[in-house]
């Protein structure tokens, strides 16, 4: 075989199952697992997919119960129905699918059939914001925008597995609808190494700064987290604020940590600069009168391109290299 | 003018009177309403509280209650007529239809109304509700059934259709879905706006049993209901209604057929006086 002629291997990684990267600690469906450990304490816990069981780690829920499992076929709307009819029912389904899907072609069942009636349903959607190489029918990145627009809806944006494990018993002790951004398959293993626990509606700073805050949400955290010690390198001391709860935001320790003089704010999120965290924390600052210097790093508004994902996340600067040297020229 | 056979049904006919004089009482108050189809499905409504359905009036939220779903929010007109006349809700609050504050809006939602199952108005939403609702219910160990009410022009939702196939998927034979075939939708004839029918033949083929009667022979609704509630087989039950716009007012019946029937204001006295004419209790 003559290799001297074979072409160099493109990257690609159109349909990963995994946002870690290459050698990160990473752990197994975490969202999968967590709901098994639920459901064994809370009968009325059941599990609702559009075929997606697979592809959002809820083949773990329906394989230890069975029973307890419904597969609703490719049918967001009726899945999204169905979930708030079964909730009318007094069970707690957790209904998975694509966030694009929920968010976009399920948006008015959602928003009429369970969160108009403040139904007990849980919304878990994997590839949120930029985690597809798809293109713009996978990347929904507008997901939080439209959930956040949606009376009675809290919205929860966690960073790793570590959290995701407590997120799924905080979203059954919430009475009413939560939409979950869903990362899926072997999820990076961040959290576990700060003195964190998850609490809903909470922001927690995992680490301190005098010369940056970054407030952040997601995947976004842990590229913060990042980001933070790339700049310990340069002599720059950078807080990380996470804010995994989009919706109740947090408002109190946003305005208390965005208030300490000499900080820029600049806040990170894998999600369109419109309608995200960006402007929610930034239309908290403006109301309260808090007005430090401010930036603000997510994904512009024009659909984004296919291709590989740390192609894309270099292109439309959420990597974490791009995100130091944008910060970096901001100082 | 066409008059509907009474068969025996006769106390089930009083009903039927008075849940259109309700409608029309609370039609007067906003002088407006969608009067004509709450007229054509006051029958499927008499039938439904006061031959078919289990319920308690003083506590409209009880645990063995069948459920009934009002997928067609702007038909609340005539759900609340019945409501009134099933002693859910009192009659005074007639007087308030579509007020401000009031109870009784003029699309139907769950949190303002006792017995409203759903908010509904958002068309094509009922029967996937009624899916997740029929899996509660058979989980459960229930008995009692869903019923889902929707109009012909929600055919065109393609939602309707994911349901369709799903309640079928599922077995479901405590879901008993009605659709009023009134041939009238927003912008026209519901079988020139989208072709539907064979109507029969695609639920049939969707899995479903499949009654069509005419909606506003009482002695037919009750057939069907009774045939529906028994042993057909493990599969959803869907009766198609032929109904007609402002059934039992002969001059509305005649008016030029409009998705949203004019009224002026005298003629909601006429209407009560033709209700009164044809009242055969």
């Amino acid at each position: 075989m003559n290799t001297a002629t074979a072409k160099p291997r493109l990257t690609t990684s159109a349909m990963i199952a995994s946002i870690a990267a290459e050698g990160q600690r990473t752990k197994p469906a975490p969202f999968g697992h967590a709901l098994v450990e639920l459901a064994r304490s809370r009968p009325e816990v059941l599990g609702m997919t559009a075929d997606l069981g697979k592809y959002t780690d809820l083949h773990i829920f329906g394989a230890a119960f069975p029973d307890r499992y419904h597969q609703m076929g490719m049918a967001e709307q009726l899945l999204m129905g169905a979930a708030a009819g079964l909730a009318h029912e007094g069970f707690m389904p957790f209904a998975t699918t694509y966030a694009v899907f929920a968010s976009r072609r399920a948006y008015d069942f959602i928003h009429q059939t369970i969160a108009e009636e403040d139904l007990n349903v849980k919304i878990a959607c994997a590839l949120p914001g930029l985690t597809s190489g798809y293109g713009p029918s996978h990347q929904a990145t507008e997901d939080l925008a439209l959930f956040r627009a949606m009376p009675n809806m809290t919205v929860i944006d966690p960073c790793d597995a570590h959290e995701i494990e407590q997120v799924v018993p905080a979203m059954a002790a919430h009475k009413g609808p939560v939409y979950m951004r869903l990362l899926r398959g072997h999820v990076p293993l961040v959290l576990d190494e700060y003195d964190y626990t998850f609490e809903l509606g909470k922001a927690k700073v995992l680490r301190d700064g005098a010369d940056v805050l970054i407030v952040s949400s997601g995947i976004m955290t842990m590229r913060a987290l990042e980001v933070a010690k790339e700049l310990e390198a340069d002599k720059v001391a950078a807080a990380v604020l996470h804010v995994p709860t989009i919706k109740p935001l947090d408002t109190e320790t946003i305005l208390r940590e965005a208030s300490r003089t000499g900080r820029m704010v600049v806040v990170a999120e894998n999600h369109t600069v419109v309608g995200g965290l960006g402007e929610a924390v930034a239309g908290l600052l403006l109301r309260s009168g808090v007005t430090p210097v401010f930036r603000h790093i997510g994904l512009p508004d024009e659909f984004l391109a296919a291709g590989a994902l740390p192609t894309l996340h270099d292109r439309y600067g959420i990597s974490t290299s791009v995100m130091t040297e944008r910060i970096k020229g901001w100082l | 003018m066409d008059t509907t056979p009474l068969g025996h049904n006769v106390a089930l006919s009083e009903r039927a009177y008075r849940i259109r004089r309700n409608a029309v009482r609370m039609g007067e108050v906003q002088g407006q309403g969608y009067i004509g189809q709450a007229l054509d499905i006051a029958d499927v409504l008499a039938t439904a509280y006061f031959h078919a359905m289990r319920y308690r009036p003083e506590d409209p939220e009880w645990e063995e209650r069948d459920r009934f779903l009002l997928s067609n929010g702007h038909y609340a007109i005539a759900l609340y007529a019945a409501l009134i006349e099933a002693g859910i809700i009192p009659e005074e609050e007639l007087e308030t239809y579509g007020s401000d504050g009031s109870r009784l809006p003029m699309s139907g939602m769950a949190a303002y109304t006792p017995g409203m199952e759903m908010s509904g108005g958002s068309l094509g939403l009922g029967l996937s509700i009624a899916v997740g609702i029929g899996l509660g219910l058979k989980r459960k160990n229930s008995t009692s059934r869903v019923y889902t009410l929707f109009s012909d022009g929600e055919l065109d939702e393609g939602s309707v259709w994911e349901a369709i196939m799903s309640a079928a998927h599922w077995k479901l034979d405590n879901l008993i879905g009605i659709v009023d075939v009134n041939n009238q939708q927003a912008d026209g004839p519901s079988t020139q706006v989208m072709a539907f029918e064979p109507l029969v033949d695609k639920l049939e083929a969707f899995g479903w049993h499949v009654q069509r009667i005419n909606g506003n022979n009482l002695d037919a609704v009750v057939a069907a209901f009774d045939t529906a509630r028994g042993d057909v087989g493990p599969k959803p039950r869907m009766i198609v209604c032929d109904t007609r716009m402002g059934c039992g007012v002969p001059f509305l019946e005649a008016r030029e057929k409009n998705h949203f029937i004019r009224v002026d204001a005298h003629e909601w006295q006429l209407a009560l006086d033709a209700l009164d004419a044809g009242r055969t209790a």
